[in-house]
């Protein structure tokens, strides 16, 4: 049985590197997934803990949290077309100014 | 003993994969190593009993999510544009900063989770039907119910913010038919 | 262990060897019915009625010249044919092909594991399957085959929606996700789900041929516009991988579609794994009656279909059910 610990280790690694990869990547669609990486990070110690208690109730927070991921995509993917019609690029630097 | 051996394998593509993801300048790359990871995580996912959320998180995220992006990247066609790493307007000293702050609360986790013996209590025997589907959905029905009608309205604006942001203005379109 | 270990690898190189078999004399099945309906005789010249064709075929694809277009992404293009390629096999892991028999004193189950969330793997490893046919298109560098990627992309997407939807009716009667527990709800003819759950039997039906991406729904490859679609650019053996996925998927499809909708192993007389292989074969000779049939749907056609009536269609069945099995 390998314990919690070693879940909860791994889980806060990948959110760390999903924060890296907001903060240094210039690409919309690749800091867009790393807020993915993100919240599978969180749904990794999610059920690490509900193993550990025993409580089912772990998998349905990490079922919302899918959903909600989800709806982000759909929406965030539809802004990034979007800012891409608008600015011919996906530079997170380029969209710095509010006009056109 | 090989339960220890598959975590182990597991969490190191699920790390290499998010890393890769991110050193990527290919989008289309950075998405199969996205895939990559995701898929050690659905194991792990498997190892902790949660057969269905592990079920769910491939047919979600790889099965509909990623092949978005991927649908996305294809037709905005991505292959030409390059980033640099780089460019950005932050400042050396910022970046370090934040770097230090991330690896000094990953250290602070494993700090704290590595000395407390409450967490080192893992129960051996888990409740029949640990989770398969009936479990989950009764939870779903009774006790998360508003929780989840909810989320039946998040993903309904969803689709309609989308739809709505997706489409060409009228006026739009007649700038480019002119 | 040591036991269970050398049993499950016996099962699953029969299944792989029975599944590899059954791809390329599916090829033969589809060229000779083709030639039926078209009044001519299909191939005939390699072996007694043409039966060693895909033996002819397969020799010729190993011996063909092995071809990467210069614009390709090398690693992605190599990788494509293997993704499309090894989750249309692992649908196969839990799929109950018979019942259980004695063999050496030994009780075999013809499962490779019976999974209590089985169908629900079935969906997550045939969703993998999308990417190979994208990454294919991608990685081409080739109009045609970027156009035949994003098409089966947003196609396989569509389509995902309606298939899940239509199955739920099936399991809230039968309140299991398991293969083998389905199979045994359906014991009597009356009691298969055909006749339970018309109407998501076809939906199914529709959304297997789609996703499974063959004629009326082969937009991805519709020849007579995309030249061969996302394979154009393929050749030799990376050809062939295509080839043999598209038609382990069909395979696969055809599997569900027995064990979810026509009782699986169950039916008299014979044994059931004969069975088995009858109600599958007979689903593969549907797929090519229609290919032979019907003629290709336009793009908006498709996305109308899919969203403007299998869709709702699925959810009004779904809701209709779940009334039905309250009241």
């Amino acid at each position: 049985m390998i314990p919690i610990t070693h879940y909860l280790i791994l889980s806060a690694m990948l959110f760390a590197i999903g924060v890296t990869g907001v903060i240094i990547s210039r690409n919309l669609i690749i800091m867009f997934m790393s807020i993915e990486v993100m919240l599978n990070a969180a749904n990794l110690a999610i059920i690490a803990f509900s193993r550990s208690l025993n409580l089912m109730d772990g998998h349905v927070f990490v079922f919302l949290v899918m959903a909600v991921a989800a709806a982000e995509a759909a929406v965030g993917l539809a802004i990034i077309i979007n800012l891409f019609r608008n600015r011919e690029s996906i530079n997170a630097d380029t969209f710095s100014l509010m006009k056109r | 003993m090989l339960e220890v051996i598959i975590f182990y394998i597991s969490a190191l593509i699920a790390i290499g994969g998010a890393v890769m993801m991110i050193a990527q300048r290919n989008p289309v790359a950075s998405v199969l190593y996205l895939i990559l990871s995701l898929v050690a995580q659905a194991v792990l996912y498997i190892q902790l009993e949660a057969l269905f959320v592990g079920a769910l998180l491939i047919i979600v995220y790889a099965g509909a999510i990623l092949v978005l992006f991927l649908f996305v990247i294809m037709l905005l066609n991505l292959r030409g544009e390059k980033f640099g790493y780089d460019q950005g307007k932050v400042g050396v000293a910022t970046k370090l900063i934040f770097s230090l702050v991330l690896i000094f609360e990953l250290a602070a986790v494993v700090h704290t989770v590595s000395r407390s013996t409450n967490l080192a209590r893992t129960s051996e025997h888990l409740n029949p039907g640990f989770g398969s589907v009936p479990p989950v959905a009764e939870l779903l029905y009774t006790k998360y119910l508003l929780p989840f009608e909810l989320t039946s309205i998040l993903l309904l604006v969803a689709i309609i913010g989308a739809v709505l942001m997706a489409r060409r203005d009228r006026a739009d379109k007649e700038k480019e038919m002119t | 262990m040591l036991e269970y270990a050398i049993i499950s690898a016996i099962k699953i190189v029969v299944i792989i060897a029975a599944v590899l078999t059954g791809c390329a004399y599916s090829t033969w099945l589809e060229r000779k019915l083709v030639g039926r309906f078209q009044h001519r005789y299909g191939p005939m010249y390699a072996g007694p009625f043409g039966l060693l064709q895909p033996v002819a075929d397969a020799v010729k694809l190993i011996f063909k010249e092995d071809l990467v277009p210069d614009k390709a992404e090398r690693v992605t293009y190599a990788l494509a044919p293997i993704i499309s390629f090894i989750p249309a096999l692992l649908s196969f892991a839990v799929i109950p092909f018979g019942d259980t028999f004695e063999i050496f004193g030994r009780t075999i189950d013809p499962v490779i594991s019976d999974l209590n969330i089985g169908i629900l793997f079935i969906f997550a490893v045939t969703s993998l399957g999308v990417y190979g046919i994208v990454l294919a298109g991608w990685s081409s560098g080739s109009k045609y085959s970027l156009l035949g990627g994003i098409r089966s992309s947003a196609q396989m997407i569509s389509y995902e929606i309606a298939y899940g939807l239509s199955i739920i009716g099936v399991l809230l009667i039968a309140q299991t996700l398991s293969m083998k527990e389905l199979v045994a709800q359906q014991a009597s003819i009356l009691d298969w789900f055909i006749f339970r759950q018309p109407v998501g039997f076809v939906i199914f039906v529709n959304c297997a041929v789609a996703e499974t991406n063959r004629a009326p729904f082969d937009l991805p490859e519709a020849e007579s516009e995309l030249v061969a679609g996302y394979h154009t650019e393929y050749s030799s053996m990376r050809f062939a991988m295509f080839f043999i996925g598209e038609y382990a998927n069909m395979i696969a499809a055809g599997c569900v579609v027995t064990t979810l909708f026509l009782g699986g192993w169950q039916g008299p007389f014979l044994p059931p794994v004969i069975w088995f292989v009858i109600k599958v074969a007979l689903f593969m000779c549907f797929y090519i009656w229609l290919r032979a049939t019907l003629p290709r749907f336009r793009y908006d056609q498709l996305m109308n279909f899919g969203w403007k009536v299998l869709f709702p269609l699925a959810l009004v069945n779904t809701m209709v059910t779940a009334w039905i099995k309250l009241y």
